[in-house]
């Protein structure tokens, strides 16, 4: 276990430098003081929930360390059990990868977040002016040369996510027959940066934006009204708009889970049960991400801000530890 | 865009015009369309199902393979639960404290030392290693991850540098001991130390991570594959130097084989081992980003946050920060190993203090400051209201640069774009891979025989039957065009450089800083101002594959016998004439070899620049880490490597070619 150990001396600087040193005092027993480990990723909004979790952990007196791990290798992790807790793992990016960690049997679905991912094509607040139709997608077609440049012209530019998450935007822009180029940003972070650039400059900008992320909040702006998804849609050509073809429709909005180590449970029980029972809405996660990502608050005062003002909400998760 | 002289330049086309004929013939074939479609597109159902095979064997090492007593997992676990110890030390000396107790639970005993006891350290070394210049530096060094507000990270980015990099260099210390001794273990080492080079470091993060579990450790074994192979080549090829004579008098001394290796034959090759030390040391400092992306987190962990916020001030001064611990690292470990040998001194101080004086001082800050800094706690952490930072104006600069010029950007992107990338390559995509693995083949037996052919032809082949020829493609497309890119820009620098001495010594500052701040640090700003696309990758790629191509060129240039250009300005020659005629002529192995590194450091930056959506072999290496395949990463990886050590192995062949024609040792 001395992993784990370094595991809490190393985030120590950054996140728990006051908590690995506060007193423990007076605290329930708990089924083991072994720590367990959360993973954190790298977005802003599962720092959040994992740390808020974490803390809530701790009140209830068990021992909590993070660990850095990509989102989807870290299903390796938490199939071996160096890994423990995953907080966010998103229907519309994760799915397959955890329904195939959940098939092996060593890892179990800790249930739902609360909050619902949004993932759509999203455009600036002032692209409306020079298209007027939006934010109906067959406006799309008629504002092409609006939102195309020199290398996709006569054709529009759409900014799509990197190709590991997905999303069947190509297929997507061939069944509506949209009149645009599918760009794959190969991270979020080269996406963010094209859309702040674009945004400083009131330029023409149609790219994938999701929620809850910082992105909406800082920047004004409406996603694409697609038609409605449906599992009929990506999966039988003949229902939705073109029927000769599939993914005639926008993009699922999905539930965001959680994921944890199987023999956990039966180590930590009732920690489980709390994973199990927390729920938080996008609009509180929303608020925070906003105050940290753009106010440039400190995490640790944020997420300490939300603890202390509903205790009533974080106290019956842990319930069983009473 | 050198000319070598004007004869061997004929002699070299002459030589090489039914190449070009071959090309020819090749480029009328694309037109012609008289060649069946698998050529250009090699078909699926011929594809080579290996990444299956290398998933599989990977599935079988991690739950099935054993030892009898122990199965591989349990020995790969317990060489991550040996290395832990030391870094975990170091850390709780460095940054966290020493613990007792395990996660949140676990209740500092002792503090970590303080900032100003690890300055007055490395101020200290400094002084003892290369005088007050060199102390005043690092010094300077320090401070600024003290005043920047970079301390708690860079602490922490320091205790594993200061663990990888003991194990890497005594590591590649063995292996190439061992490789020196015997020939057949030099023979298998060799292959095996090009492909740790240039396979893409993602490929082998998901192997490392499954064998050695998540977190730092499983980073720091990461990092020291990575940086291990240079001090192995240093190291076979500084033995290889001794001087016959210093052996020989180690033989009528009558050392024992081990006497002759260690007090003999390491001692006397030091100075070229410090420098395998002083790549050890820049190429762990190279790794931080990435290593951060598996559970490291320190600077790089910083960086990469700061950037996916787009707090650009913050990523730069992060970035910085790596770059000013590199130096001081670099600095110290040369000035260490120009050190001369102390004198015999016979008379020793009785008093210890005065013995050991630079000890005895850092000794004394240490429990001062740990001591003091209990009721003081400024001097145990550096107070946060003193610390500053750049930040708002580098987000201002981007912003500016954005508003203001970003049409000139653009109108420069555009042209470039539909008149050199897009033209390049359509041209590539469209060759037929027989036509390209026979050419490769015939450069190969041209330059050094069937052999050669035979190896550069194999290889080819194999991206060809794991069906990764397009993307091959592109890869070869967006470096290639990135090396000439560098070559154009940075062969010039380089002979400026080389010429001119106050240049020269800022060249170096650019160069290191460019080689040592992480790549995504200028990536985003440069998405900012040219849009995701090949273009911002090809742009970071010169940026950071620039550097061989200067440094090589100058030391190729600096080290040409001076009584050479003495000879040529005795016959008469203008300065142009020397130039061209003289050094440039002389120069060029050495400058290609600096071309060949110019084209393994663009290989290596492919993966950063499929994070800017690039859809090369990169991206198939990212895809593969994303999605902890193993196969998939491992074989994209090795055709990586594969097409670095055709261009590595044509190339030096070349080299040495022209080296013997033109009498160079």
């Amino acid at each position: 276990m001395t992993r784990a150990r370094f595991a809490a001396a190393l985030l120590s600087g950054a996140i728990l430098a006051g908590a690995a040193l506060a007193p423990v005092a007076g605290q329930a027993e708990v089924e083991s003081e072994d720590p367990i480990i959360l993973t954190i990723h790298d977005w802003t909004g599962q720092y959040v929930t994992t740390t808020i979790m974490g803390e809530v952990l701790k009140r209830a007196g068990y021992n909590v360390t993070y660990q850095q791990a990509d989102y989807i290798a870290q299903f390796a992790g938490l199939e071996s059990g160096d890994l423990h807790i995953a907080m966010e793992m998103w229907e519309t990016t994760g799915k397959q990868a955890m329904e195939a960690s959940l098939a092996t049997g060593n890892t179990v679905d800790l249930g739902e977040t609360g909050m619902q991912a949004i993932e759509e094509w999203w455009y600036p607040h002032y692209m409306k002016e020079r298209c007027p139709g939006l934010p109906d997608w067959t406006a799309l077609n008629d504002c092409a040369e609006v939102f195309s440049t020199p290398e996709t012209a006569p054709m529009g530019r759409y900014l799509g996510g990197p190709v590991t998450w997905g999303g069947f935007d190509d297929e997507r822009a061939e069944a509506l027959e949209l009149e645009y180029e599918v760009v794959h940003a190969g991270t979020d972070a080269a996406l963010f940066a094209e859309l702040q650039s674009a945004y400083e400059r009131e330029d023409a900008w149609l790219g994938w934006i999701y929620t809850p992320h910082w992105a909406p909040i800082k920047f004004k702006g409406e996603w694409v009204d697609f038609p409605v998804y449906s599992d009929a849609c990506y999966d039988d050509p003949s229902v939705g708009v073109n029927p000769d073809m599939a993914y005639d429709c926008g993009k699922p909005r999905g539930w965001i889970k959680k994921v944890g180590w199987k023999d956990g449970e039966a180590k930590w029980p009732c920690a489980y049960e709390a994973v199990r029972n927390f729920k938080i809405d996008n609009e509180s996660m929303g608020n925070m991400i906003g105050q940290i990502d753009l106010d440039g608050q400190e995490l640790d005062a944020v997420v300490g801000d939300w603890i202390a003002q509903n205790e009533s909400v974080w106290s019956e998760w842990i319930a069983c530890s009473r | 865009m050198i000319d070598p002289g004007r004869a061997p330049m004929r002699f070299w086309l002459l030589n090489s015009m039914w190449l070009v004929a071959a090309a020819a013939a090749a480029v009328l074939t694309i037109h012609g369309k008289l060649l069946p479609s698998a050529t250009t597109k090699y078909p699926r159902g011929w594809q080579l199902p290996l990444k299956g095979w290398i998933s599989d064997l990977m599935k079988w090492l991690i739950n099935d393979a054993t030892f009898g007593l122990f199965t591989f997992k349990e020995l790969t676990r317990s060489i991550s639960w040996l290395l832990d110890w030391p870094l975990q030390f170091a850390t709780s000396l460095l940054s966290s404290g020493f613990l007792y107790g395990q996660g949140s639970k676990a209740v500092q005993v002792l503090p970590s030392l303080s900032w100003i006891a690890v300055t007055a350290i490395a101020v200290l070394a400094a002084h003892f290693a290369g005088g007050r210049k060199l102390a005043l530096l690092v010094g300077c060094c320090f401070l600024y991850l003290a005043v920047f507000g970079q301390w708690d990270s860079a602490m922490i980015t320091l205790s594993s540098i200061a663990i990888a990099v003991p194990f890497g260099v005594a590591g590649g210390l063995m292996l190439g001991i061992a490789g020196f001794r015997w020939p057949w273990f030099r023979r298998m080492l060799t292959p095996l130390l090009d492909l740790m080079q240039t396979v893409p470091i993602f490929a082998y993060l998901v192997p490392v991570l499954f064998l050695f579990g998540f977190g730092p450790v499983a980073a720091m074994i990461a990092t020291i594959i990575y940086a291990m192979p240079p001090m192995v080549r240093v190291t076979m090829l500084a033995l290889q130097q001794v001087p016959s004579e210093t052996i020989e008098c180690g033989r009528m001394a009558g050392c024992s084989t081990r006497q002759m290796l260690w007090k003999v034959m390491v001692p006397s090759s030091l100075p070229s081992l410090m420098v395998g030390v002083n790549q050890v040391i820049m190429l762990s400092l190279n790794m931080v980003i990435i290593a951060s992306m598996i559970g490291a987190g320190g600077l790089g962990y910083d960086v990469l946050t700061s950037l996916k916020r787009l707090d650009i001030g913050g990523g730069v001064e992060a970035g910085i920060a790596i770059v000013v611990l590199a130096v001081a690292l670099d600095r110290l470990s040369q000035a260490l190993a120009r050190r001369p040998t102390p004198e015999f001194q016979s008379e020793r101080s009785r008093i210890i203090v005065a013995r050991f004086p630079s000890i005895s001082i850092a000794l004394g800050v240490i429990l001062l400051t740990g001591a003091v800094g209990l009721l003081l706690p400024a001097l145990q952490r550096y107070p946060a209201a003193l610390e500053i930072t750049t930040g708002p104006y580098w987000d201002a600069l981007v912003s500016y640069l954005n508003i203001n010029f970003y049409d000139e950007f653009e109108a420069l992107k555009t042209f470039l774009l539909l008149n050199l990338l897009v033209p390049v390559k359509r041209f590539l995509l469209g060759l037929p891979w027989p036509y390209v693995v026979v050419l490769l083949g015939l450069a190969g037996w041209r330059l050094g025989g069937w052999r050669l052919a035979l190896q550069v032809c194999a290889l080819a082949v194999f991206i060809v039957v794991v069906g990764l020829w397009a993307k091959a493609m592109i890869t070869v497309y967006l470096c290639g065009l990135s090396v000439a890119i560098a070559a154009l820009f940075g062969i010039p620098i380089g002979i400026v450089a080389a010429e001119n001495r106050r240049v020269g010594r800022i060249v170096q500052v650019v160069i290191d800083t460019l080689q040592t701040l992480p790549s995504f640090v200028y990536l985003i700003p440069v998405v900012m101002l040219f849009r995701v696309g090949d273009f911002s990758a090809m742009i970071a790629v010169v940026a950071y594959c620039i550097v061989p191509a200067i440094r090589y060129t100058a030391h190729g240039i600096r080290q040409i016998p001076p009584h050479l250009i003495e000879a040529g300005v005795a016959t008469g020659c203008t300065r142009t004439q020397i130039l061209f005629k003289i050094k440039l002529k002389l120069a060029l192995p050495e400058i290609m070899l600096g071309i060949n590194q110019t084209i393994m450091f663009a290989l290596s930056m492919l993966v950063i620049t499929a994070l800017v959506g690039t859809r090369d072999l990169g991206q198939e290496v990212y895809i593969a880490l994303t999605k902890a395949d193993t196969g998939r990463g491992v074989v994209a990886g090795l055709s990586v490597a594969f097409i670095a050590i055709i261009a590595d192995r044509l190339i030096a062949s070349w080299a040495n070619k022209r080296k013997r024609e033109l009498g160079l040792p």
